[in-house]
């Protein structure tokens, strides 16, 4: 049994391997954190695209990156960068907050 | 104090699903207690280690520690998990058979109980490092004392309510359905926490999505929510699931039942081969 996860690990390895490869030419995008507020707190992103985007916590607190809108979520020290990978999502607004502050709240623009 | 209460229920939260699954799933194994008791123990070690070490594991990997640490984390979980409910599925019906008495079997039982106090101790070490992290935030920017003594243990104790009332539900399923129906519990969870796993390899851009939302049932139960976040936990539930995950969710669910089928099968013929033995053969057949 233990080796029919054989082949699904092979696969992830390859499709690991090809999707970093595309990871270039991928849109980037900023985000800071300061003074307990996002900013921009509306951050306008492509449809129908993968991209990145850069959370720069800029309190001396850490925080979490999190949205249930768009899945994800990602602990940010402070002072320091995470990356995070979004999409592709279709067109609307998706919130995204910091978890460990729910008052700290963004808004995900895509068109 | 509602903020720190709130975030520390909905962690606690998480962990204490995972425990009060694998411990109605213990029911009946000796010293289950420690086992459990340490589990959680070694997960709060584990937690502020995790909690001390972020930085680094923010940093390493070129920026996509934290999602490959989580995924390591859950896919552990899932193997351990894989390995009980195969193992309950060579032994689980001796256990109901001896539940009153302490047998050999039952007491066999704690090798697979280790294997469960790995499964909570990372559930507790993954919830606990973010409770670790924030109320270090919360220390360091100056929250209010009252707001920490009265909102840490209030969340604390909500959460564990919760596991509690969850364990004595289950307590109440008739004891000849009990472990099927905490085996398939945690197939379940399992299946739940590989799609979640799924989730962060998505976010590290190591995995295609196969579709990124495929569909959208926030209308119905949102992640957001108290309540789907505990059927999240439980099941693996997600309002807006990419195709990878289900691809996880469906792959795990399939080699855990398929695996369980095959022991149990295998245990039957052994059985039946015995029985069909003269008894003194059994000890004089020399191995073929």
């Amino acid at each position: 049994m233990r080796w029919s996860w054989l082949p699904l690990v092979l696969f992830m390895g390859a499709s690991a391997v090809a999707f970093t490869a595309h990871a270039a030419a991928m849109p980037e995008f900023h985000l800071a954190l300061q003074n307990h507020k996002f900013e921009p707190a509306t951050l306008k992103v492509p449809a129908n695209t993968k991209f990145k985007v850069l959370v720069t916590n800029h309190n001396p607190t850490p925080s979490e990156f999190e949205s249930t809108d768009f899945n994800r979520e990602k602990i940010v020290l402070p002072n320091s960068t995470i990356a995070v990978f979004i999409g592709p999502l279709d067109k609307g607004t998706y919130k995204f907050y910091d978890d460990f502050d729910h008052a700290t709240t963004g808004v995900l623009v895509v068109e | 104090m509602l903020g720190i209460a709130l975030l520390v229920f909905r962690e606690v939260l998480e962990a204490a699903l995972i425990v009060t699954v694998v411990a109605a799933a213990t029911r009946g194994v000796p010293r289950r207690r420690v086992f459990i008791g340490g589990g959680i123990a070694l997960g709060v070690l584990g937690a502020s280690i995790v909690a001390l070490c972020m930085g680094f594991i923010e940093g390493s990997l070129g920026g996509i520690g934290q999602e490959v640490f989580e995924a390591v984390v859950l896919l552990t979980a899932v193997v351990m998990i894989g390995w009980h409910v195969t193992w309950m599925a060579s032994h689980g019906k001796e256990m109901v058979q001896h539940m009153q008495q302490v047998t050999d079997s039952v007491k066999a039982g704690s090798s697979s109980v280790v294997v469960l106090l790995v499964v909570v101790a990372l559930a507790v070490m993954r919830e606990g490092s973010e409770i670790v992290l924030f109320l270090f935030g919360m220390a360091a920017g100056g929250a209010n004392e009252a707001g920490f003594l009265a909102g840490v243990p209030v969340g604390l104790a909500g959460g564990v309510g919760v596991g509690f009332a969850l364990y004595f539900g289950l307590l109440r399923i008739p004891i000849r359905y009990f472990f099927s129906a905490t085996n398939w519990m945690l197939v379940i969870l399992a299946s739940g926490l590989a799609s979640s796993a799924a989730g962060f390899l998505l976010q590290a851009n190591l995995l295609p999505a196969w579709g990124n939302q495929l569909w959208n049932t926030s209308w119905l139960l949102t992640d957001g929510s108290i309540v789907g976040q505990a059927v999240h936990i439980l099941t693996g539930y997600e309002a807006r699931p990419a195709g990878m995950q289900l691809v996880f969710w469906a792959v795990t669910f399939i080699a855990l039942v398929v695996g369980m089928r095959m022991v149990s099968r295998r245990m039957a013929t052994q059985h039946r081969q015995r029985a069909a033995r003269p008894k003194a053969s059994v000890r004089t057949v020399p191995a073929a």
